[in-house]
């Protein structure tokens, strides 16, 4: 079958697939081309079978799966929307109702009685959804939950016709509004009483939370999705599309990201680790012989009568550096710090030794508490509680925190040492000491400062990064996961 | 060409048979596959059913299953095809004593169809019969290794230099399976469709249970089912696998277990997790009160 430009699938795919590119997603012509085809063959009215056979011919990487469905949602609701137009004209009269009580409920609670007071033709009060809220999640009731999302971002989000606001926005009020906190406690009350002959142990109240978060969850993304519908309905696709774009997780800019990108970026660095260690064992191994080892060679000449048919080689002995790291984990930076000592303790085996220091203003030693333990989030947890970083105020202090290194543990620096300075320089206003990164530089076999900032904020305000620049080996702008890996691939 | 399947759900219920419950997505993609004619790639944390897909694929639709494992230093003579140069060598020594045999007929006879020894991959190809293709963890393979796939990927025929190109009688259905070590070259990564198989959702995964388990009752199985789910959602370094809970699924069964209490899921936790300090932390997470449950946030 061949595929003409004029087809309607085709050009219906054309503005996603040109939002997916920009999302950073490689979709190639030809994978293009097979989503074309592939939608063919399935029903078109059936929206999730659409939505995998694009994924299957189109995401081929799991990292960027979360992006292609965002973009999906958006995309393709219009559809949906068009469809439900009886619910459509609904949103539009009550997006009026709360247009009038938005003033007055930014604030306080009453007005948000009013709102559904005017708003209800449904004749639902504040307390009656609350209560079907609490049943529908009690019971697991699915369809119930997904009517509740829907009223409750009729009811709280507050959503106005071209207002700039983003999504967020509205799922934050729609959620303060909710309050699934208390909920989730009214819940495991009631499963308390429930139960109550017999005491529920903690671990059965375990499970039971978590069953409870599970359909809370549920409820969440449904007004995510209830509010990306409306905005998508107001503003069309290619806009919110626009607003929603997010960084795929190997981009995440270390120093401002989200809590929810943390816990992204947390998740992405345990497959990164294990790919990278797979990869740096590899090259280790097919790594091109040694030099010639010239006695081996005479030896085995002699079988051939002297001749040396078969040359010999040494076996390659790459030389394993000792690393030290040591690692501003003052606020600002602290994310960074704890993804670096993350991925350089994860392929420790590629080095003869790995021992880290961190410092705020003063500086201690942490090495330790990565020995003998098999789980780096945890040692990591105990650097950030533990270790003793505070010398005066807690406040950076590069100058104290290389002195302290450079009086305790500067003699230990010797030429097998590649020297990993991590941080921002924001020093402060103290003095640089970067005589010492100088006297490091000269100890040590390599000295590298990673910096987490944009290379443009570089040397602005109390950044002395160039100071101390000049001594390294080399400065690097370490901003997010794609470039640490990149980094420490070639520190290998 | 017909094809192997009439929709979608024909898929999901044909996998049901064999007692492989397809979600969404697996049935949809398996379908496009016969439809595109193209190769699977499935991907996926390892334990969640990968290989028993292009297993119970190949079981419901009655074919034969072919299967590549692939590992470090696989080469050509091992996927594709290799010369019987021992036959060969026979072939020379009786045509020597023959006077007038020329070069030319020695060499065109003993290149041919007969000394040719096929290996997985040719095999798959020159199959009268209907095959399945599983070319099981091509992560393990050299990057330049997935070379040699890419012809028959694509295309579905075999060059062999001395012979020609063999193309395939039909076409059969091919699934690489990936635990991603390694990212996979883009060429080899366009010619296929997508899979990700995922842990799944606690109601499927209670369905597997009871479809896999004999003699399991349905409250044990919403019970393994929902610990299972909590246990994932730690940050483990290797969560339990859906093999591993059929594995706690059968041992509590063989226990004589009805209900699970604290101490059973506690004495019996070393066969959902692997590593010592992930048993640690379940063990931890699970006795202790659950209001220590929410991590303390470093500052």
């Amino acid at each position: 079958m061949s595929i003409t430009e004029n087809e309607p699938v085709f050009l219906l795919l054309e503005g996603f697939v040109q939002e997916l590119r920009t999302a950073g997603l490689p979709v190639s012509l030809s994978e293009n081309i097979d989503a074309a085809e592939a939608v063919r063959h399935i029903p078109l009215e059936d929206r999730n079978a659409f939505k995998y056979s694009l994924a299957a011919t189109m995401v081929k990487n799991q990292a960027h799966w979360k992006t292609f469905e965002t973009l999906f949602e958006v995309y393709f609701s219009l559809r949906g929307d068009e469809y439900n137009l009886n619910d459509d004209n609904d949103g539009d009269r009550d997006g009026d109702d709360s247009d009038d009580s938005d003033e007055d409920q930014d604030g306080d609670q009453d007005g948000d009685g009013e709102g559904q007071g005017r708003g209800g033709g449904r004749g639902l009060t504040q307390e009656e959804l609350a209560e079907l809220l609490f049943q529908a999640l009690l019971r697991g009731d699915d369809t119930l939950m997904r009517a509740i999302a829907r009223q409750a971002v009729k009811r709280y989000a507050g959503m106005e016709p071209g207002r700039p606001v983003g999504g967020t926005y509205y799922l934050y009020r729609t959620l303060r509004n909710l309050d699934l906190d208390s909920v989730l406690e009214r819940l495991m009350d009631q499963t308390r009483e429930d139960v109550a002959p017999e005491q529920l142990t903690p671990f059965e109240e375990r499970l039971e939370r978590d069953e409870f978060e599970a359909r809370i969850d549920k409820l969440r993304k449904e007004i995510e999705a209830e509010i990306r519908r409306r905005l998508v309905a107001d503003r069309g696709a290619e806009a919110m599309a626009k607003t929603l774009r997010k960084p795929l997780p190997e981009d995440v800019d270390f120093m401002h990201a989200s809590r929810e990108e943390m816990v992204m970026l947390r998740k992405a660095i345990y497959p990164l680790t294990r790919k990278l260690a797979a990869r740096l064992a590899r090259k280790r191994r097919h790594r091109r012989k040694g030099p010639l080892d010239f006695r081996n060679t005479v030896r085995h000449s002699l079988s051939y009568g002297g001749v040396p048919a078969e040359p010999r080689f040494k076996h390659p002995r790459p030389a394993k550096p000792e690393i030290f790291v040591i690692a501003d984990i003052s606020g600002s930076v602290a994310a960074f710090a704890r993804f670096t000592l993350h991925l350089v303790y994860a392929i420790s085996s590629q080095f003869s030794r790995v021992r880290s220091f961190v410092f705020i203003d003063g500086l201690d030693e942490v090495t330790s508490y990565f020995e003998g333990i098999d789980d780096i989030t945890e040692a990591i947890h105990r650097v950030n509680t533990e270790a003793d970083v505070v010398w005066v105020d807690g406040h950076s202090d590069y100058g104290h925190a290389l002195e302290v290194f450079w009086e305790r543990y500067g003699r230990e620096v010797g030429p097998k040492t590649t020297v990993l300075i991590l941080g921002d320089a924001r020093n402060n206003y103290h003095a640089s000491q970067a005589w010492i990164c100088k006297e490091i530089q000269r100890k040590a076999r390599k000295l590298f400062w990673l910096n987490p900032e944009p290379k443009a904020y570089w040397n602005t305000g109390d950044s002395i990064v160039g100071d101390y620049g000049t001594y390294c080996d080399g400065t690097f702008e370490v901003r997010n996961l794609r470039q640490l890996e990149k980094f420490v691939d070639n520190l290998v | 060409m017909t094809h192997r399947f009439d929709s979608v759900d024909a898929v999901r219920e044909g996998l049901r048979e064999v007692n492989y419950l397809a979600d969404d997505s697996i049935a949809g993609v398996a379908f496009l596959a016969d439809r595109l004619a193209k190769p699977i790639l499935v991907e996926g944390p390892a334990g969640t059913g990968k290989t028993q897909l292009a297993k119970s694929v190949a079981e419901m639709s009655g074919a034969r299953l072919i299967r590549l494992q692939c590992y470090e230093g696989l080469d050509e003579a091992k996927a594709l095809y290799e010369w019987n140069y021992k036959k060969q060598l026979l072939r020379i020594q009786v045509e020597r004593g023959e006077q007038d045999v020329s070069w030319a007929e020695v060499k065109d006879d003993i290149f041919s169809d007969e000394f040719l020894l096929p290996r997985p991959l040719l095999e798959a190809i020159t199959a009268p019969d209907p095959v399945v293709l599983l070319i099981d963890e091509i992560d393990r393979v050299e990057l330049e290794t997935e070379a040699l796939l890419l012809e028959i990927l694509s295309d579905y025929q075999v060059s062999i230099p001395e012979l020609g190109t063999i193309e395939a009688k039909q076409i059969p259905m091919v699934f690489l399976t990936s635990n991603n070590t390694r990212e996979l070259s883009e060429a080899l990564k366009r010619r296929c469709l997508f899979l990700h198989i995922d842990y799944p959702s606690m109601e499927r995964e209670k369905e597997i249970v009871l479809t896999k388990v004999p003699d399991i009752n349905e409250k044990l199985a919403d019970q393994v089912s929902r610990i299972v789910r909590s246990i994932r959602q730690l940050e483990l370094k290797k969560a339990p696998s859906v093999s591993e809970t059929l594995d706690w699924a059968r041992t509590l069964v063989i226990l004589g277990i009805e209900n699970i209490t604290e101490k059973d899921a506690l004495d019996t936790v070393h066969i959902l997790l692997k590593y010592r300090s992930d048993i640690e932390k379940a063990i931890k997470e699970f006795s202790s009160n659950s209001a220590a449950h929410f991590e303390a946030k470093p500052a």
